[in-house]
């Protein structure tokens, strides 16, 4: 297989069509006459997070909240390590993107007076099935954006720390795309598939988070040396068991609370924190109390119902648990389970090191959504709102000239491409060690099997062992071009644990219960009251510390 | 967790292909996954196909009991239907104009 080279040029590339991927996309074009460029690995019309839609605006301030009270929640459920500055020109935003969202066609529960219905004290009621291409029909009707489908972006271009563009290749055709742009804008996702998951066998990716999303956005920008922060803040799901299917819904929705197999309600014990309620399932689990359920057994005929419509919306396998069982929540309480960890910025702190604007230590390069870092519980709206910061600020990008890379760059690029197309066919596949990966990852980095937790010790085994599948998958074989892909994506995968496995060493403490569980230091100490950050210098991964950017403090790089 | 593509009634539109966020769906005359094991469950190919010929069902491996649901479009509204393997169906509507009380 030969690839031929295909030269673009936008003013704006955009890489990954999903939810923050098309706010940004959306916004450039409101703000300025530029060209964007959206380059998708899927199809944007249901790529994402959003592809089996979204039941509720989990990030909103309402009547009677401040902006002020979101940051407070988001820093307290992240036991201090996250950006109050990112925290703060998040949550300033996230009304107004509900309402921009609401013109384009979202439907959302209203009361008699007009207002929105409220579930707590953050989230409001939506019809979200359809978010997803109620995003894509915007995005095609602006003339100014082209969508590049299919088409996987898999390293950026950078010269002397300025970003150029990116090297991409179509799913479907021996083709090497190099995109030269202004500025871009990572918004690929976070990254599941680093862990075994839940079920490991056919139902692999019945996961949480979309099996789709590789750490792409990360692995790039740690290749190309940008600074990124808090990976070993993991985030685990808290899930209707088989099915992973959302439990809020369930807890805020129908006030079930989780209770253990005894019947006696345990959250209390533990904290109600994200992390707290995953550890607090693990611990009854452990010392013998478990299996775990949400009480949902004796809600109303109505309630159970609505319950069922719900999940259609979000998770159409839970409805299908229930109707193909008989055993709808009223008459069964929904045993719960932690997944896998997954490393995503949307909802803990991991991800690039970013400024106010969403720029990262690369020049002209903006991070929003689950690739950029400090700014948790971002939910929905907070990867709009960031999406939206990102454009407006690469506005600024729009005068510079960018020549497109040297000849001998891109045939770099194409000739290690093509190394994997003219290997021998090797006995070992990427989905092998994919699993390999998984396996290694599970038992000596914390994964379900160890009960999420690791030692020193385990982890250096851990960085051991992924050095060497690292070194394996250099020999892969790809005889198409979807196949280079998931070689590609399996080197995404490594690279990232190799950093998840750096920052868990060096966070010596237990800041967050199964996020980050260090047996060798089970407690919580205010000398870690600092960000974990890292960057590969001269081919060093290399970590290091920053102190904490406080309330009112604007961090710049 | 996956789909099923029905060659029967599949017409072989695309439209499938199309939208499944992992890009699994392949045409070759009709649709086909050649690897179902990828599959998220996202049910996105099902609301799509015009003809009903996808199906979700529940792996073994995490308790499912051959049961398929699978949806038709009419307007704003999606009719869900499980089919159990005893032959018995129950059917859910859902209005994407109205708003999901939870």
């Amino acid at each position: 297989m030969e690839l031929k080279i295909k030269a673009l040029d936008t003013d704006f590339l955009i890489v990954g069509g999903g939810t923050a991927g098309c706010y940004a996309a959306l916004t450039f074009c409101e703000e300025s006459e530029g060209r964007i460029l959206i380059a998708e690995k899927a199809d944007i019309k249901r790529s994402g997070c959003l592809a089996a839609g979204v039941n509720a605006i989990n990030a909103y301030i309402v009547p009677g909240r401040k902006a002020r009270d979101y940051v407070n929640y988001a820093m307290s459920d992240a036991e201090g390590i996250a950006r109050d500055d990112l925290l703060v020109t998040m949550a300033e935003g996230l009304n107004r993107t509900v309402s921009k969202l609401e013109s384009l066609g979202l439907t959302i529960l209203k009361n008699e007076e007009g207002q929105y219905v409220t579930r707590g004290n953050r989230n409001i009621k939506i019809n979200g099935e359809n978010m997803k291409p109620i995003l894509a029909d915007a995005v095609a009707a602006q003339k100014k954006i082209t969508v590049l489908n299919r088409v996987n972006v898999f390293d950026y271009i950078v010269e002397d720390n300025r970003i150029r563009g990116a090297f991409a290749i179509s799913v479907d055709e021996p083709v090497l795309y190099v995109i030269s742009a202004k500025a871009v804008l990572c918004a690929t996702g976070g990254a599941s598939g680093l862990y075994q998951p839940n079920h490991p066998g056919f139902s692999q990716h019945k996961m949480w988070y979309p099996p789709f999303n590789t750490g792409a956005g990360y692995a790039m920008g740690i290749r190309a040396g940008a600074e990124m922060t808090t990976f070993e803040m993991r985030f685990i799901a808290l899930r209707c068991k088989d099915t992973i299917a959302p439990t809020g819904t369930l807890a805020q929705g129908v006030g079930a609370k989780q209770i253990n197999s005894l019947g006696e309600i345990y959250e209390q014990k533990y904290g109600i924190t994200t992390s707290q309620r995953v550890h607090g399932t693990v611990m009854e689990n452990l010392e013998g109390r478990g299996p775990c359920y949400l009480k949902t057994e004796g809600i109303t005929k109505e309630q159970d119902e609505d319950l069922q419509k719900a999940y259609l919306n979000m998770a159409p396998s839970q409805t299908l648990r229930w109707l193909e069982s008989g055993l709808t929540p009223s008459l069964q309480n929904v045993e719960i389970e932690g997944t896998e960890p997954y490393i995503v910025g949307g909802h803990t702190a991991s991800g690039y090191w970013v400024n106010t604007n969403r720029e990262t230590t690369i020049k002209g390069l903006f991070a929003a959504g689950d690739v950029a870092g400090g700014c948790p519980q971002k939910y929905v709206t907070g990867a709009f709102v960031e999406g939206e910061i990102a454009a407006k600020a690469a506005l600024k990008y729009l005068g510079d000239t960018i020549a497109p890379p040297d000849e001998e760059k891109v045939q770099a690029a194409k000739s290690r491409l093509e190394s994997f197309c003219n290997a021998c066919p090797s006995s070992v596949s990427a989905d092998d060690l994919e699993k390999a990966m998984q396996a290694v990852m599970d038992e000596y980095a914390g994964g379900i099997g160890a009960h999420y937790r690791y030692s020193e010790q385990s982890l250096k085994t851990a960085a051991e062992k992924i050095e060497g599948i690292e070194q394996q998958a250099q020999l892969l074989f790809a005889a198409e071009p979807q196949e280079l892909v998931y070689i590609l994506e399996l080197l995404e995968r490594l690279t990232l644990c190799k950093s998840v496995i750096a920052h868990l060493r060096a966070r010596k403490e237990t800041r967050w219960h199964s996020f980050a569980e260090h047996t060798d230091y089970p407690q919580t100490t205010p000398q870690w009251n600092l960000y974990i950050n890292s960057r590969l210098i001269n081919g060093e991964l290399t970590v290091f510390f920053r102190p904490l950017v406080k309330e009112g403090a604007i961090y710049e790089h | 967790m996956s789909i099923e593509i029905s060659k029967n009634l599949c017409v072989g539109c695309g439209r499938c292909v199309r939208v499944c966020p992992g890009s699994l769906i392949r045409l070759d005359g009709k649709a086909l996954i050649p690897r179902p094991e990828r599959c998220w469950g996202c049910a996105s190919c099902v609301k799509e196909c015009p003809v009903q010929a996808i199906s979700m069902f529940l792996g073994e491996d995490m308790g499912g009991l051959g049961g398929k649901l699978a949806v038709r479009k009419e307007n704003t509204r999606l009719h869900w239907t499980v089919r159990k393997p005893d032959g018995t169906c129950l059917t859910l509507m859902v209005d994407s104009r109205s708003s999901n009380k939870y």
